[in-house]
């Protein structure tokens, strides 16, 4: 099938962008990479009548270090996540994340803002930054406002952007020696959408896991946070024991819905095992110097 | 190019002005066309194919700034400006030549329809890692369909390339020693 007519639009600031989406109230799209809006206008799930491609905004681009934070802007290819030196050593896990997303060349194309704003349940990038305690910076009418990872992801496909708003950035805050990361998820075929994933980042101190953060995706409408997981460990040392509990706490924090080819109760399992998997491979690495 | 505002005229055409396989082109494109259709039906280089149309398999796959993307996932208003690559141009400036001579002699291919975009990924593949293992070089593959061969003889062949690029370069150039 092919897209309803509309119009284009060529943004080059962001200003430009948020006075075009204004004009055109619910009848504008912002186009990043298209990798997700294309399809959906391809299918006729959506039908906007002007499209505003903010793929020529130079403020939306960049990696940088401001302070504490890393600075990602939303034009941040999902490829540059594996290229990127500052990733790789402030945010290592959105590297970590990075080649379970899509396939090649959709990475060369798919951009960070675009699958935050998104906010698709199972994708990699929306947990991550969950997992991380990113914050969004978001540009609109009324100027511009920093909204925390917990509050940014509000339903399904739903996020703290009103209409006419443009996700400008994500800042992270820097990654530090006595941190852990550890990423999985479970498919059915590489580069499908994960059945369930996790990715997590703990803080160590004396061995002992001082305070860790663990997101979940495809686990219901919104990327989640474990947090009975993460009491169950704060403070904790951590071994087969404490694994265990861990893994009985998720039960606590997942309430996934029964779909057409994964029972509730299977989701859950897989959840659990990828759970332990990634505790395990936490429990290996905690006394090393990074 | 029209102005944001401007709903009622939604459909005329504009004006696109890209390199496309080194040379300058323009052509007048309606904003809904995808560029994979403005290659094939405007510029009429058919190498470029429309499958599935929504990502998912590969066959329309181009090198824009010399990157690898889906040609059915942009609109060609979007590439204005931009260099494009089809295979037409990888194959007659010769740079996937063994590739090529590869897949024909392995038996990589059989109606076809895959290949161009085959060789697209495994050309954006070994230009950034001359040496990916079969498992790097599946993993590559994980977003081309192929319906007819399997895709054994596919990574054989460019498991082979990259072993006889990387040969190549390390016997010293001819001449040089004398
Ligand atoms: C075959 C296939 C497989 C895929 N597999 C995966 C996968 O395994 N995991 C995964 O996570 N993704 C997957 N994707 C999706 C891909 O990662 C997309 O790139 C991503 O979801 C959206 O990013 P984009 O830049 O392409 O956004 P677009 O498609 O351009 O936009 C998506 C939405 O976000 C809005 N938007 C974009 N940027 C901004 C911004 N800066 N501010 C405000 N709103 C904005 C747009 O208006 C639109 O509504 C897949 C896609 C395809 C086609
Ligand atoms: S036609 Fe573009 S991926 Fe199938
Ligand atoms: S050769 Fe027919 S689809 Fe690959």
């Amino acid at each position: 099938m092919k897209a309803r007519a509309f119009s284009y639009f060529r943004a080059r600031t962001i200003d430009e962008a948020l006075d075009a989406a204004a004009r055109s109230g619910d009848e504008a799209r912002f186009i990043a990479g298209g990798q997700s809006l294309v399809p959906a206008l391809a299918l006729r799930l959506q039908a906007p009548r002007l499209l505003i491609d903010i793929n020529h905004i130079d403020d939306l681009s960049g990696v940088t270090r401001e302070g504490e934070w890393l600075r990602i802007g939303a034009l941040t290819r999902h490829c540059q996540m594996l290229t990127e030196p500052l990733i790789a050593q402030f945010a290592p896990l959105l590297r970590a994340a990075a080649p379970y997303v899509a396939h090649p060349a959709i990475r060369n194309r798919g951009t960070l803002g675009g699958s935050v704003a998104l906010a698709d349940p199972a994708s990699e990038f929306p947990a991550v930054v969950l997992a991380l305690g990113a914050e969004m910076e978001i540009a609109g009418p009324a100027g511009r406002r920093r909204v925390g990872a917990d509050e940014f992801f509000v339903d399904l496909f739903e996020t703290a952007l009103a209409p006419g708003e443009l996700l400008v950035a994500v800042h992270v805050p820097l990654f530090r020696a006595n941190q852990r990361i550890a990423f999985d998820e479970l498919a059915r075929r590489r580069g499908d959408y994960a059945l369930v994933g996790c990715g997590m980042i703990a803080t160590v101190e004396q061995d002992l896991i001082a305070d860790i953060r663990v997101a979940l995706f495809s686990v219901g409408n919104v990327p989640t946070r474990a947090r009975s997981v993460e009491a169950a460990l704060a403070g904790a040392c951590l071994d087969a024991d404490r694994i265990a509990a861990a893994q009985a706490a998720l039960d606590g924090d997942l309430a996934p819905d029964d779909s057409d080819d994964v029972p509730a109760a299977m989701r859950l399992h897989l959840a659990r095992v990828l759970l332990g998997r990634l505790l395990g491979s936490l429990l290996g690495r905690l006394g090393e110097t990074a | 190019m029209s102005r944001a505002g401007d709903l009622d005229e939604a459909d005329d055409a504009v004006r696109v002005r890209m390199v496309v396989n080194g040379r300058k082109t323009a052509c007048d494109v309606a904003p809904r066309d995808t560029l994979v259709d403005c290659l094939r039906n405007q510029l009429e280089l058919t190498g470029t194919h429309a499958g599935c149309e929504m990502g998912a398999c590969g066959a329309c796959l181009v090198q824009l700034d010399g990157r690898a993307v889906h040609a059915c996932l942009m609109f060609a208003v979007q590439a204005d400006g931009a260099r494009i690559d089809t295979i037409e141009g990888l194959a007659e400036s010769g740079v996937i030549a063994d590739l090529q001579a590869e897949f024909h002699r392995r038996n990589a291919l059989q109606c076809g329809f895959c290949t161009p975009g085959m060789l697209m990924t495994a050309h954006d593949l070994l230009s950034h890692d001359a040496r990916p293992d079969r498992e790097t070089i599946r993993d590559a593959l994980s977003g081309n369909f192929c319906r007819c061969t399997g895709y054994e003889a596919i990574v054989d062949a460019i498991a082979a390339v990259a072993e006889a690029r990387t040969t190549k370069a390390s016997q010293p150039a001819e001449g040089s020693s004398s």
